[in-house]
């Protein structure tokens, strides 16, 4: 009987992961071009996340980024990143590898919002995002 | 303990002892960060005090299951040997870590900020941890206790999460950023189950050694609680990415999923009577003590854990100080509390005198009260830029640090006295090690 538990439970899992791997998405993705792949690495080779969160997930002295692209302008954003601020030290990018990073946050934008309105929230506690 | 184990024992403590120092410098360059901006940035410090912790825990849940499995004659000598090698790859692995992190070096996703090519090492090594340690598997009878199985899932489960978690470094897991960051969040969230599986299985093994109690590993109730701790293990893990606009199903999976840790929090309150009797009758011991503590944190950190599953309460408490409150909270109250009182018990702690026992419980108390504090001022400083942020929806952030600085000045003091406590009782083990020849 705990065998076969286990064994429904596991095998319930591996079902589930591939899922999730195909289909995850409630629309079709925009496509990762070599540019954006680069600002990623950029992202994390400099460790953004250390302070800034995508989608409420990182760390927590700088703004969420998920959509600054489109909430601030982007000659800020550049401007920004290119000198840092008080709080935000300055990482030395050059122009073109700027444009990478904010490509990157570009696409991450397009992928969604990152608060949830309240008319999301369904009464049972859950949320319905379409 | 061979000298191999020691030293990795000494290591353990080591990575602790460098959280702690790091934490409290983090948390005070949130206050003076003008001036440190330049000299430890944050995005230095944080990599090195979570790795630092994050360590500690999955080193002191490898070590403990290797001590409490103590050789025998059947395991052949090469797996030994496999596993030796293992344990020195380990410590270098995690040392080559932190060189990374000295010459600002990163590269990876959250929680695990080095460069890719280190994974490797680490999955070798938790191979060979894993080989060894399922020799004991198959050399147990029929009839397992549930620790032996809890760490059997744990070992297994961190394997399976560790590969998971690096797939990002294949360019076609990236193709699209929301199965990314979900792929990486769902191993993220089930790794902590895996390492919790270990853990737990620790903190049994030590009751049934405290309390002569054999039945107990045995009992249905363990097997029903063990089986709860894996289904979320495996399908828990959706309250990190709820807003991410996947597909529903997700949300509603993990949230029913979650829900299910009621029962565990009634029994809790259930036992209650029972903890209380048991606390007085072994209360002397200092191992016993941090698990009662554990047990504390335990329901202190499921409270909260259960109300930011519903996604209605998690749209507020979602990427604020509650959710480092729950990562603390967790790691410090509950899993470093388990780890600290198998090796009291492994290192024999309580036959230390009298007079040592008074200072060495002491320090134990400044840990929990500071805790305590520590935790509940990173709620508030959560559920205040909650509060600005989701309610008055007040989007740009410099207005929002200033609610929050009160709270953190509180953090930071409450950390700088848990380092203290921490200070007291640490050198106690190191002694312990240094005897347990
Ligand atoms: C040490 C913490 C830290 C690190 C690391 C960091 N930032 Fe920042 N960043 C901040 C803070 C804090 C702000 C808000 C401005 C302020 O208060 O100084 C900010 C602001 C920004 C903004 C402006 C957003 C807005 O809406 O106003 C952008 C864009 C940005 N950072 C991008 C980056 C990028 C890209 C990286 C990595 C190369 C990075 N940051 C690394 C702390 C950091
Ligand atoms: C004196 C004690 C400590 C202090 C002052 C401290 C401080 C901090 C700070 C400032 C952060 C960064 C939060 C952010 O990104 O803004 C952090 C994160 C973290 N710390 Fe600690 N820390 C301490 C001890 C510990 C210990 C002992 C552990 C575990 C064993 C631990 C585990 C973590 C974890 C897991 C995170 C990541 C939190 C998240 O992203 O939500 N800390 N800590």
């Amino acid at each position: 009987m705990v065998k076969i538990t286990w064994i429904s439970l596991v095998a319930s899992f591996v079902v589930y992961t591939v899922f999730i791997n195909v289909l995850c998405h409630n629309k079709t993705p925009t496509p990762l071009t070599k540019e954006i792949n680069q600002g990623w690495e950029i992202w994390q080779n400099k460790n953004c996340q250390a302070c800034h969160q995508l989608y409420g997930l990182g760390g927590y002295m700088g703004p969420d980024l998920t959509n600054s692209t489109s909430k601030v302008d982007v000659a800020y954003i550049k401007a920004v990143i290119k000198s840092g601020t008080s709080r935000m030290p300055n990482f030395n990018l050059s122009n073109k590898e700027i444009e990478k990073v904010v490509a990157f946050l570009k696409w991450v934008d397009k992928s969604g919002h990152s608060a949830v309105d309240f008319k999301n929230v369904h009464w049972t506690g859950t949320y319905i995002i379409d | 303990m061979d000298k191999l184990e020691r030293n990795y024992t000494r290591f353990a403590f080591i990575l602790l002892l460098f959280s702690l120092v790091l934490g409290v410098i983090t948390a005070f360059s949130f206050i003076f960060h003008e001036h440190v901006k330049d000299y430890l940035p944050l995005q230095q410090l944080r990599p090195m005090h979570v790795s630092a912790a994050l360590f500690w825990i999955i080193s002191g849940a490898s070590l403990n299951i290797f001590l409490h499995n103590q050789k025998d004659k059947t395991i052949p000598k090469n797996a030994l040997s496999i596993r030796n090698v293992s344990i020195v790859l380990w410590q270098i692995s995690i040392v080559v870590i932190f060189i990374h992190y000295i010459f600002k070096q990163f590269g990876g996703r959250e929680y695990w900020e080095f460069p890719g090519w280190i994974s490797l090492l680490l999955l070798l090594c938790w191979i060979g941890f894993c080989s060894y340690y399922f020799l004991f598997w198959k050399n147990e009878p029929n009839k397992r206790p549930q620790y032996i199985i809890m760490w059997g899932t744990g070992m297994l489960f961190f394997l399976i999460t560790f590969i998971e978690q690096n797939l990002w470094q294949i360019t076609w897991f990236r193709e699209s950023f929301l199965q990314e960051v979900t792929i990486q969040w769902k191993a993220n969230g089930s790794m902590v189950g895996a390492w919790n599986q270990m853990i737990y299985g620790t903190s049994l093994y030590l009751m049934v050694q405290i309390s002569g109690k054999k039945e107990i590993a045995f009992d249905k109730k363990s097997i029903v609680f063990y089986f709860l701790g894996f289904t979320n293990l495996l399908f828990n893990w959706g309250h990190h990415i709820y807003n991410l606009p996947t597909n529903n199903w997700m949300r509603h999976v993990a949230y029913a999923i979650s829900m299910t840790e009621w029962i565990l929090l009634i029994n809790i309150i259930q036992g209650f009577k029972k903890t209380l009797s048991e606390t007085l009758r072994f209360k002397q011991l200092i191992s016993y003590r941090f698990l009662i503590a554990s047990e504390f944190w335990v329901f202190l950190n499921l409270i909260l854990a259960l109300f930011m599953s519903i996604p209605a309460i998690n749209r507020y408490t979602h990427g604020t100080h509650v959710t480092v409150a729950h990562a603390m909270g967790t790691t410090i109250g509950i899993n470093s509390m388990i780890l600290l009182g198998s090796f009291a018990y492994l290192l024999k702690i309580d036959n230390i005198q009298m007079k040592q026992k008074k200072l060495f419980h002491a320090g134990f108390i400044i840990i929990q009260v500071s805790l305590v504090i520590f935790w509940l001022s990173l709620i508030a400083a959560g559920v205040f830029s909650a509060y600005e942020q989701t309610h008055l929806g007040i989007k740009t952030y410099a207005s929002i640090i200033p609610s929050v600085v009160t709270s953190l000045y509180v953090f930071a003091t409450a950390g700088l006295f848990m380092l203290i406590g921490f200070a007291i009782i640490i050198p106690y083990f190191f002694k312990g090690i240094s005897k347990s020849k």
